[in-house]
């Protein structure tokens, strides 16, 4: 393990680079730029922390795929990225999308944004169409929104060459979303979104209610939409062997923070933070002769642990762990993990990189 | 961020072992309720208290007695205007106005109550024997009870105190008697409908595999679902009562005159007064029956909407996200150019 | 197409067997709660004004010394052949009654369930719309105080304010005495009748006569019918399909009124089909206070009369009426939703 703390010197001159400044020069390549989100519920115990301090790039065309356990804030993210809060939740910090911050952005703005834009495609196809809606008035509806000029026509055209590359059959435009399966209608929420050819789509768990061969399909049509459309995704899943098929990019969330962002393969080859090796770990794979999971769970997000919030579960916890909020470091180009593992060391007190065992922690919390 | 904490709100869902924990635990949400809810609740209550105290205590409140036309010799006048010593007016018997809408919230709450505690001791237990037992007694009092809450309620009590008038006269018990028979199907239907889901339900089988009587089955499980929603029907069976029994009244078929003060009655006779410009009348019964049965259909809504799951929300609370502290400002730091 | 046709087809032969013996179970009831009062309908109804021997010959003609299962066996014999026999006290056939009165009473009901939607459903939807704000809450007590004000109370405000103090409109029957002499009967609407004669002035005479009736039974079910609303928006509003929709930056107000609102009036349709029930008992209520010639104030009048066959009569056609409409909604509203498969 000592290996993975040999790292390179520090550059001594540089005071941290501004991330303000940083994003700004970076936004003309980027499509998305997010620094410092935070998105917090009220509730009856206090705030829930579902997002805290996430900072992300996305340039056009690529796909991320967002990685977690259930209730570490993936969801959150992903709606937060889109301007689709409920009221109960407060949000600060920025995200830039094509040059514009949608936080504090009015709502009529963001409506405008919502289609055209940018787009969701949701966990339970099931329940997403209008149940007394024809899937051609769904299409007649959000052409007609964003789009008033469009003829009659030409809305059908669009629809229907939508629908094709879903693999929607014309003779089924006028049908109920009753008289459809569960991946039919996924493939017809898909159709939905991508026929305003959005720069920027959001599909949260979109397999999971579904069966393996459905998901298969789901996949494949995802991997083909920064190729045919040029969208970029943020492909929200726990389920990793997706993000390899599918994604170019993988960001790992704990506990409403993202812990490791990189290049899949570097990511997946390579893991910097122990909650990524852990995950990997728990993937069952045709070589998986035991079961292995991460003890303990999620924590609460009303009440998270200080410091790294996965240091109560993490095999390799330092003694800085929990006195210290992990700072993101470049273990490589383009891969970022937030762990002190990886330092920096200037910001490791002396004597603080001590292992910390299970009986430490409490003493640790003190100091 | 202690200072926005606030205690964790119990949940009142899971059937409770014990019935006074159980009767605690479903009145728990009411203590918590909040916002409208809550405020409609208590205006609700309030006014259902009030109309209480009134009945209660109508002979101390009422000036007059219901059917009391003069006082120390000197008859009152014959529908006469509201003035200081007939606050409310007189009607065309000579009656004080006010005393009669006092004494109707006494008539009032004598019928509710015994419909309400009738259609209990009957529907419960017809519920419960039907559900457990199921077969084909089941099938045929589920037939017969929604064939009788199928039937405009309103005409099902016409028709029975129309027969019970010649049985045992309008009578306080004739009325409350004809409004039971309108909500015995209600209660049946919570009951049984619970029966069969708790007989159903895996923890009942669970219980059975442990060694438990049927009867302790029954009696601990269900206890706690039906006191879950027994209230909120009785609350606003009450409120229907007390339209049905002014219906009776106005038609006719209510409690006889001589016998009690009755709003829908007075009503009745305020329509020939209304043509002459005559309000107060109709005027001050109508409103007593409008506030009570707001007041108790406010206290039902509120009670459904506290202890029903599903109407719940969770109040929507605010949040301030504390400014960035100073120290951590750089998240990014870059180990590499 | 045609399976789909198919499958509504074995929806509505389903949907029927369920109504015969409801409608078996009503009609027994109604026989059973008739037979159980004391002494016999006749001397009920007559007493003290024939003669015993009259008396007894009345009682042989309405078949009242047969057998109780013999007078069951007739009494659904009638009913199936929708012949209700004959009224005790003024000896018409029930039937009669029936026909003559149903027209101002179907008038009635109709009108008001046009104020209900009129006044409950932008109300309802307000209020759903915008939950737990003022309007909300003024609104929900709206509704919960019209269904609270017994109709005779609503119906002698209105008499008063509208009829005696305003002088606006008039507040008994259904027509003047001069319109209701002049315009030929036809189809025992008189509204309709009205039209048909070419009575414009008749006409207007009617429908200033119908307003106050037909806003006191209305706004009854307008509360019932607000508090339905509201529920069910809160809820629509709440589904995944209005979250996928704002998320195609559907405007709210498109995404209330069409996959809202649309949706929200689904179960809506299927609970006013029960208040068919409430419909008619406030009906019975109006009439009598607004005097208006329906069928209710004919059973009010033979109820004080103790005419035990007219009563039988008409309680069994409101009863059968209140299962039949009732189907009727349940088939019109599987019909619209095209998602009811059964």
């Amino acid at each position: 393990m000592s290996a993975d703390r040999d790292r390179p010197p520090e550059p001594e001159d540089a005071p941290p680079a501004d991330s303000r400044s940083e994003s700004s020069a970076r936004t003309s390549t980027e499509l998305l730029a997010v620094r410092d989100l935070r998105i917090w519920y009220g509730t009856d115990r206090g705030p829930v922390r579902a997002v805290d301090r996430v900072s992300l790039d996305l340039a056009p065309g690529q796909a991320l795929g967002l990685v977690g356990e259930s209730g570490c804030g993936k969801s959150t993210l992903g709606r937060g990225l889109l301007g689709m809060l409920p009221p109960a939740a407060a949000t600060d910090g920025e995200i830039r999308f094509q040059g514009r911050n949608l936080i504090g952005m009015s709502p009529a703005r963001l409506r405008s944004l919502h289609g055209p834009a940018h787009g969701m495609i949701f966990q339970e196809p099931l329940t997403r169409l209008d149940p007394l809606m024809r899937v051609s008035e769904h299409f007649e509806e959000t052409l007609h929104t964003h789009q008033p000029d469009l003829t009659r026509d030409e809305a059908r055209h669009r629809a229907l060459s939508a629908l094709r590359g879903m693999g929607i059959p014309p003779t089924r435009y006028r049908s109920y979303p009753h008289e459809f399966s569960g991946g039919m209608r996924q493939r017809i929420m898909i159709a939905l979104t991508l026929v305003l050819r959005p720069a920027f789509v959001v599909a949260d768990e979109p397999t999971t209610a579904l069966d393996v061969l459905v998901e298969a399909q789901i996949v494949r049509i995802l991997a083909d939409l920064r190729r045919n459309f040029a969208t970029a995704l943020l492909l929200i899943t726990h389920n990793l062997g997706i993000v390899a098929e599918s994604c170019d990019r993988v960001a790992v969330m704990y506990a409403g923070r993202i812990v490791e962002e990189g290049d899949v393969r570097q990511v997946f080859g390579a893991p910097a933070h122990p909650y990524t090796r852990e995950l990997l770990a728990s993937t069952i794979s045709l070589a998986t002769t035991e079961l292995h999971y991460i003890p303990g769970a999620p924590p609460d997000l009303v009440d998270p642990p200080p410091g790294c919030r996965f240091h109560p579960r993490c095999p390799e916890a330092m003694r800085v762990c929990p006195a210290r909020d992990p700072v993101d470091v470049e273990v490589d180009v383009g891969h970022r993990a937030a762990c002190w593992l990886h330092g920096p060391e200037s910001l490791v007190p002396p004597g603080m990189d001590a292992r910390l065992t299970q009986g430490a922690i409490g003493v640790a919390d003190e100091a | 961020m202690s200072q926005l904490s606030v205690e964790p709100v119990e949940e009142p869902r899971e059937p409770a072992p014990q019935g006074g924990r159980g009767i605690r635990r479903v009145l728990s949400p009411v203590r918590s309720a909040r916002g409208i809810a809550r405020i409609l609740l208590w205006a609700g209550a309030a006014i259902s208290v009030l109309f209480v105290v009134l009945a209660v205590f109508a002979p101390w409140i009422a000036p007059y007695r219901f059917d009391q036309y003069s006082a120390g010799g000197h008859p009152f006048p014959k529908q006469g205007a509201p003035d200081a010593t007939h606050l409310f007016g007189t009607t065309v018997q000579s009656l004080d106005v006010a005393s009669r809408v006092v004494f109707g919230a006494r008539t009032a709450l004598e019928v509710v109550v015994q419909s309400v505690v009738i259609s209990l001791l009957v529907g419960v237990p017809l519920g419960l024997v039907s559900g457990y037992l199921g077969g084909w007694l089941d099938r045929s009092l589920v037939l017969v009870m929604d064939a009788l809450f199928a039937f405009p309620s309103l005409l099902l009590a016409i028709v029975l105190s129309f027969l019970l008038s010649g049985l045992i006269g309008g009578t306080v018990t004739a009325a409350a008697l004809s409004i039971t028979v309108v909500y015995i199907p209600q209660y049946f239907r919570v009951v049984r409908n619970t029966t069969v889901s708790a007989k159903e339900a895996t923890y009942v089988e669970a219980a059975r595999a442990i060694g438990a009587r049927p009867i302790t089955v029954m009696r601990r499980y269900l206890f706690t679902n039906v006191v879950q929603s027994v209230p909120v029907i009785g609350t606003l069976n009450a409120a229907d009562a007390i339209l049905t029994l002014a219906a009776l009244g106005f038609l006719g078929y209510g409690v006889q005159p001589t016998q009690a003060a009755e709003w829908g009655y007075d009503l009745q006779r305020a329509v020939a007064d209304a043509g002459a410009g005559i309000w107060w009348t109709g005027l001050y019964p109508g409103l007593a029956i409008v506030l009570l049965v707001t007041g108790l259909t406010l206290a039902g809504e509120g009670l459904n909407e506290t202890l029903n799951p599903t109407l719940r929300t969770r109040p929507l609370r605010r949040v301030l996200l504390p400014p960035l502290p100073a120290t951590l400002a750089p998240r990014t730091h870059r180990d590499r150019p | 197409m045609a399976a789909r046709s198919g499958s509504m087809r074995r929806y509505l032969l389903q949907r029927l067997a369920l109504v015969v013996p409801m409608v078996w179970v009503l009609v027994t009831l109604v026989f059973l709660l008739m037979r159980v009062a004391p002494g016999d309908p006749v001397s009920a109804a007559l007493g003290g004004r024939l003669s015993p021997a009259a008396l007894a010959a009345r009682r042989h003609a309405a078949g009242f010394d047969k057998p109780l299962v013999v007078q069951y066996g007739e009494y659904l014999r009638d009913v199936v052949t929708l012949n209700f026999g004959q009224t005790l006290t003024d000896n018409r056939p029930v039937r009669e009654v029936l026909i003559d009165n149903g027209g101002a009473t179907l008038t009635l009901t109709l009108a008001a369930l046009i104020v209900a939607f009129a006044v409950g459903l932008p109300l309802g939807r307000r209020a759903g719309r915008h939950r737990d704000t003022p309007p909300d809450v003024g609104i929900r007590l709206f509704g919960i105080i019209t269904y609270a004000a017994p109709v005779f109370f609503l119906g002698l405000i209105l008499q008063l304010v509208f009829g005696v103090f305003l002088d606006w409109l008039p507040t008994s029957d259904q027509a003047g005495p001069v319109v209701q002499a002049e315009v030929p009967t036809r189809t025992h609407i008189l509204l309709l009748d009205a039209l048909l004669a070419g009575q414009w002035n008749s006409f207007v005479d009617v429908l200033r006569h119908l307003i106050l009736p037909a806003v006191t039974l209305g706004l009854l079910l307008a509360g019932v019918l607000i508090r339905l609303v509201r529920v069910n928006l809160i809820q629509t509003l709440r589904s995944d399909y209005v979250e996928a929709a704002r998320a195609r930056g559907i405007r709210e107000s498109d995404v209330v009124g069409r996959h809202a609102f649309r949706n929200a009036l689904v179960p809506v349709v299927t609970v006013m089909g029960l208040q068919i029930a409430l419909l008619l008992g406030g009906a019975v209520l109006t009439e009598e206070t607004f005097n208006w010639p329906g069928i209710g104030s004919q059973l009010v009048n033979y109820l004080n009369e103790r005419d035990y066959t007219a009563v039988q009569g008409i309680i069994t056609v409101f009863a059968v009426a209140v299962v039949v409409v009732s189907l009727l909604i349940d088939v019109v509203s599987a019909v619209v939703d095209p998602r009811v498969r059964y």
